[in-house]
């Protein structure tokens, strides 16, 4: 008898819940058209001021947003460290479903943008004459932030991939720098076998550089039409990755370190793992985290399958203008200095950052550095080199972020039980093609 | 969920056991405090593993927040290395990217100060009240209590964080101070604290005088509930100072951030393009949020652990 | 919780309704309706409906619950935390039981180092612990990776699929052995002198006091730490989601049940299966810890 007055109590909480889940629902759902502005309202809205929010977790951001600040006085901008990366992006997600609580700028890196794109988050920054900006930027980062013509943003930085390698390293065992992967491969079982600790580098399994990989080798699994979506991960590239890089997954050639841990960094400084295949911006964090290292690291290319030049994009963003944004006018134009204004890609350069402006790129400055590090090889060369090699047409997935969140209990477990990554990538395919389903995508095999 | 857990069973049990208990509120010497025993070498050893096991991993946190991050990579866990870092280690967590140490720091007492006071007084007033008041629903609030303590909290973020969000609560302190309020343990323990600590006749006394049953609570039964009160709020201070998960998810702004939530981000900045490791600091941050917890156990156990015991008589 | 006396207040004023007792218990209630309840609720609401990143949301029913039954992934966590719990708790409150019996016994020299030493890791942080064994977990520069160089061999393998359970099940034993110990201790240190030395008396050695008069006393705090216990492996979440950088594929997305409602909800937005998960995981729970409290209640009687 006495739990009526609570069950009446539980009730009307319930309804009143109902209604905010349904508020809920409008709120994220209700996207207006896109950005109804124009160029001329960028300059307007600097003249005019205002406070816009600024999500990011790069290391140059302060100095960029004082710089900001320091040439249009009457723009606040408030620069927030929502966390790094993937953590960034479910605070992004939740106050996108929440309705509200979402920045008006945001750092979002290039495999993430599709997604955010899609689920109609983003302004297309068309409409302010972004289209026009498209010379400025490499083909490859342009390409992630323009998306069936609609702009969602500006590349900031860009990681086209090379080879670094552990020349002490190297030359202690008498290894040559190998230019295609059976090259790699016969280097890492030389290595192993010199030195069992040593490994010619680490894998784990890791999404995005299984997909900068199929990249290279000129996969293009993913393929999004709106909602309809194509995953093929036994296409011929991305076979071709698999079955180069079982030979080192099944032969035991990899360390199992995984990356970013306090172990890798270790193992970096120390030789124990003797080269990278990843991103241009890679010499920053090694130069900043691993100095006990310097002198020993140098960059080649990326090995190649039949000896013809070509690379792939690894990592790198850039930065979108939300709609929740209350002040889109205002975002768009900070946006628009923060990757293009000279000055900000100056301070973007001093942190160590690898740049998307091929401008900056093509410097003869920029080219001649020669960093000590790196034992005062001009690595730029090498690296913008790369950029020039990028395979256009690849696209990520609408739901990339999903995607990486289940690549280790998938393709993961290949590298778990060193046995065949075509049937880590199967399985990956599978699922992510439920899902697709589920979320309401048309998935083509 | 609520209605699964009913609570005849318990007190039938309870009833049961009954006659076993000797005027409980009146302070038990220590058993063998009074008798003479022999102090066993074999036993201290053995224990003397359970503390090493226990230990050993603070004294790792201890030398290694003496190191560099260069030291960290090269030298042995268990002994220091090349420098002795502690103090260099301390001034750069505490001042690194403007002192947010220091505010995180700032916020984990505020929310020490307002959830875990809040939660005490809150399941004080209550435990009291259903330990000495017999109210139409109170078998419905012990059934609704323990249900809910079953739904894994985790899993209910999503809700409450949209919930929150409605409410413009997410990213303010209240998303993380308001769930803190509630904690059933102290409820529980105030409960069965209360039950013999403040005695049915002294309660009947005080109405006899006329006093008001809020003015007796806080002139009488707030005194004789102490030794539980100081435990609950000390299981709610280590609960609210180690809270990671609710305010994970509700805050996005590191300026409300707790010491929990600011370690993990400083730990994970080491991923991805533009990586700044700084495990150095991710280690002294550790010590110097368990220190001030342990300085707080160590000055308060006289008054927990009889708060402790007392209530356990009820178990 | 289990036996809460609610029949002790009987003897005050049967003969009308007292409504005194809510000045107390309401604040706390309403509070609890607030951020406990109602989410709950709502959790209920969301499980009945499906939202999807293309073409909104929909009313299914109990689609999800039938969904979530023939779930593998499902099945899987929950029968990982069930073999988590089967193994760890008991360990867990073993030790917690001898370390306790052990201060007890007076026969310790130094007992209250023993026990504030014991104590201490209650008072750090799951996101610490999980950081500070993370650490020495690892093999190049963590104590594991000096152990195996002392073997001459990788004997120790924290992060390997056969060991991770283990791995994990020490950092959640290292932390709540102390607090167990000292619920077990406060019990055992208001059980009635008299006792003693009736047994004394009667010429009981120590291992009699213990089994006739010591794991009695302690039936109850057994059975509440059971209890809490049982509900911290269901819930298991901080430490091996902290862990799942250092082991991205042996601690996988849905490795307990917890885990795989979080990356349902952050990973994949399916709040509303995810919520499913959350009840009934809350359901299972309830359940077992209501069987644990009935059975050790039952005991009692006896």
């Amino acid at each position: 008898m006495r739990t009526k007055t609570l069950r009446r109590v539980a009730l009307t909480t319930a309804s009143v819940l109902t209604l905010g889940l349904s508020l809920a629902a409008c709120a994220s759902g209700g996207g207006s058209s896109s950005g109804g502005g124009t160029a001329d309202d960028l300059e307007a809205a600097l003249e005019k001021g205002g406070t816009i929010t600024y999500w990011s977790w790069t290391p140059s951001a302060e100095a960029q947003v004082a710089a900001f600040e320091k040439a249009y006085p009457k723009v606040d901008v408030k620069l927030v460290n929502a966390g790094t990366n993937t953590d960034e992006y479910t605070k992004l997600q939740n106050a996108i479903t929440a309705g509200s609580g979402a920045p008006d700028v945001a750092q979002v890196e290039y495999y993430a943008i599709p997604q955010f794109a899609l689920s109609d988050s983003l302004v297309d920054l068309a409409s302010y004459g972004f289209g026009d900006l498209e010379d400025q930027y490499s083909a490859g980062p342009w390409s992630s932030v323009d998306i069936d013509g609609k702009i969602y943003g500006l590349p900031q930085d860009s990681g086209p991939m090379a080879m670094f390698y552990n020349k002490t390293v190297f030359d202690q065992y008498g290894i040559a720098v190998p230019t295609t992967y059976d090259e790699y491969v016969a280097a890492a079982e030389k290595l192993h076998a010199a030195d069992p600790s040593k490994y010619i580098t680490n894998d784990t399994g890791d999404s995005g550089f299984t997909t900068s990989m199929i990249w290279q080798a000129g996969g293009q699994p993913f393929t999004a039409d709106g909602t309809d979506v194509t995953i093929d991960l036994q296409d011929d590239g991305s076979k071709k990755w698999a079955d180069s890089w079982n030979r080192l997954v099944e032969g035991d050639l990899l360390a199992t370190t995984p990356g970013w841990s306090d172990e890798w960094y270790k193992a970096l400084g120390d030789g124990t793992i003797a080269t990278l295949l990843t991103g241009a911006w890679m010499p920053g964090v090694l130069e900043s985290s691993v100095p006990q290292a310097s002198g020993d690291w140098a960059v080649a290319p990326m090995p190649t399958y039949d000896g013809t030049p070509v690379t792939a994009e690894n990592g790198g963003g850039g930065q979108v203008v939300l709609k929740q944004s209350k002040n889109q006018a205002l975002a768009a134009a900070f946006l628009k200095w923060l990757n293009s204004d000279p000055e900000s890609i100056k301070v973007f350069l001093e942190s160590g950052g690898f740049p998307a402006t091929t401008a900056d790129l093509e410097s003869p400055e920029f080219l001649a550095q020669t960093p000590e590090y790196f034992g005062g090889q001009a690595i730029n060369e090498v690296l913008v080199d790369a950029s020039k090699n990028v395979p256009t047409g690849w696209h990520y997935l609408p739901y990339q972020v999903y995607a990486n969140s289940i690549f280790a209990d998938t393709v993961g477990q290949a590298y778990k039980n060193g046995t065949d990554l075509n049937d880590g990538l199967q399985t990956w395919q599978d699922q992510l093609v439920d899902y697709g389903n589920q979320q309401g995508f048309t998935v083509n095999k | 969920m609520s209605a699964i857990a009913t609570p005849e069973p318990a007190a039938g049990a309870a009833q049961a056991r009954k006659p076993r208990k000797r005027v409980p509120y009146v302070r038990q010497q220590k058993p063998t405090e009074g008798r003479r025993v022999k102090k066993s070498i074999l036993l201290t050893i053995v224990m003397a593993i359970f503390v090493i096991y226990s230990v050993v991993p603070l004294i790792w946190l201890i030398v290694n927040a003496t190191k560099d991050q260069g030291d960290l990579f090269s030298s042995f866990g268990l002994w220091f290395g090349s420098d002795f870092n502690l103090f260099q280690n301390i001034a750069d967590t505490l001042t690194y990217r403007n002192g947010i140490f220091v505010q995180w720091f700032g916020n984990t007492l505020l929310y020490v100060v307002v959830g875990a006071g809040g939660a005490t007084l809150l399941a004080t007033l209550a435990g009291y009240g259903l330990a000495k008041f017999n109210f139409p629903g109170r078998r419905a609030v012990f059934a609704v209590v323990l249900g809910a303590v079953a739904v894994p909290g985790t899993a209910l973020a999503v809700p409450t964080f949209l919930m929150f969000s409605q409410l413009g609560l997410t990213n303010t302190p209240w998303a993380v101070i308001l769930p803190s309020l509630i904690s059933p343990f102290g409820l529980y323990l105030i409960w069965t604290y209360a039950v013999d600590a403040v005695p049915t006749e002294i309660l009947e006394a005080a109405r006899m005088d006329g006093a008001s049953e809020f003015r007796t609570f806080f002139t009488i039964s707030l005194r004789l509930l102490s030794p539980g009160i100081v435990t609950v709020l000390l299981f709610a201070v280590v609960a609210t100072w180690n809270n990671y998960f609710l305010p994970l998810i509700m805050l996005s702004e590191p300026t409300w951030y707790p010491l929990t939530v600011g370690l993990s981000q400083w730990s994970s900045q080491a991923t991805g393009v533009a990586a700044q490791p700084i495990y150095n600091l991710v280690i002294t941050g550790a010590l110097l949020t368990i220190v001030p917890i342990v300085v707080a156990f160590l000055f308060l156990q006289r008054y927990w652990q009889s708060g402790l015991s007392a209530g356990s008589v009820k178990q | 919780m289990a036996s809460v006396t609610l029949t002790q207040s009987r003897p005050m004023r049967r003969n009308r309704k007292d409504w005194r007792g809510w000045g107390f218990v309401g604040p706390f209630m309403i509070v609890f309706l607030a951020v406990l309840v109602a989410p709950v609720v709502y959790a209920i609401v969301l499980t009945l409906f499906r939202q999807q990143l293309v073409g909104g949301s929909g009313f299914v029913g109990l689609e999800n619950y039938a969904l979530l039954f023939q779930d593998p992934k499902f099945w899987e966590s929950l029968f990982r935390v069930t073999l988590f719990l089967v193994v760890q708790v008991p360990i867990m409150l073993i030790l917690s039981l001898l370390a306790a019996l052990a201060i007890d016994s007076a026969r310790l020299h130094g007992t209250g180092f023993f026990r504030i030493a014991i104590f201490l890791p209650y008072a750090v942080p799951g996101v610490v612990a999980a950081l500070i064994w993370g650490f020495i977990y690892g093999n190049q520069f963590g104590l594991t990776g000096s152990i195996n160089d002392l073997l001459g061999a990788d004997i120790l393998q924290p992060f390997s699929s056969d060991w991770i359970l283990a791995s994990i099940g020490n950092i959640v034993t290292w932390e709540f052995m102390g607090y167990n110990m000292l619920i077990f201790y406060a019990a055992l240190k208001v059980i009635p002198a008299d006792l003693y030395e009736a047994a004394e008396i009667d010429g009981a050695g120590q291992f009699r006091i213990i089994s006739g008069i010591k794991l009695p006393a302690l039936r109850g705090s057994i059975v509440i730490a059971t209890i809490f216990s049982i509900i911290g492996s269901f819930q298991l979440f901080n430490e091996p989601n902290l862990l799942k950088a250092l082991a991205p594929n042996v601690i996988s997305s849905y490795f307990t049940p917890n885990m795989y409602a979080y990356n349902l909800s952050f990973a994949g937005q399916q709040f509303n299966y995810s919520a499913t998960v959350a009840i009934v995981m809350g359901i299972i729970t309830a359940v077992i810890a209501y069987i644990v409290q009935l059975r050790g209640s039952r005991q009692e009687v006896r």
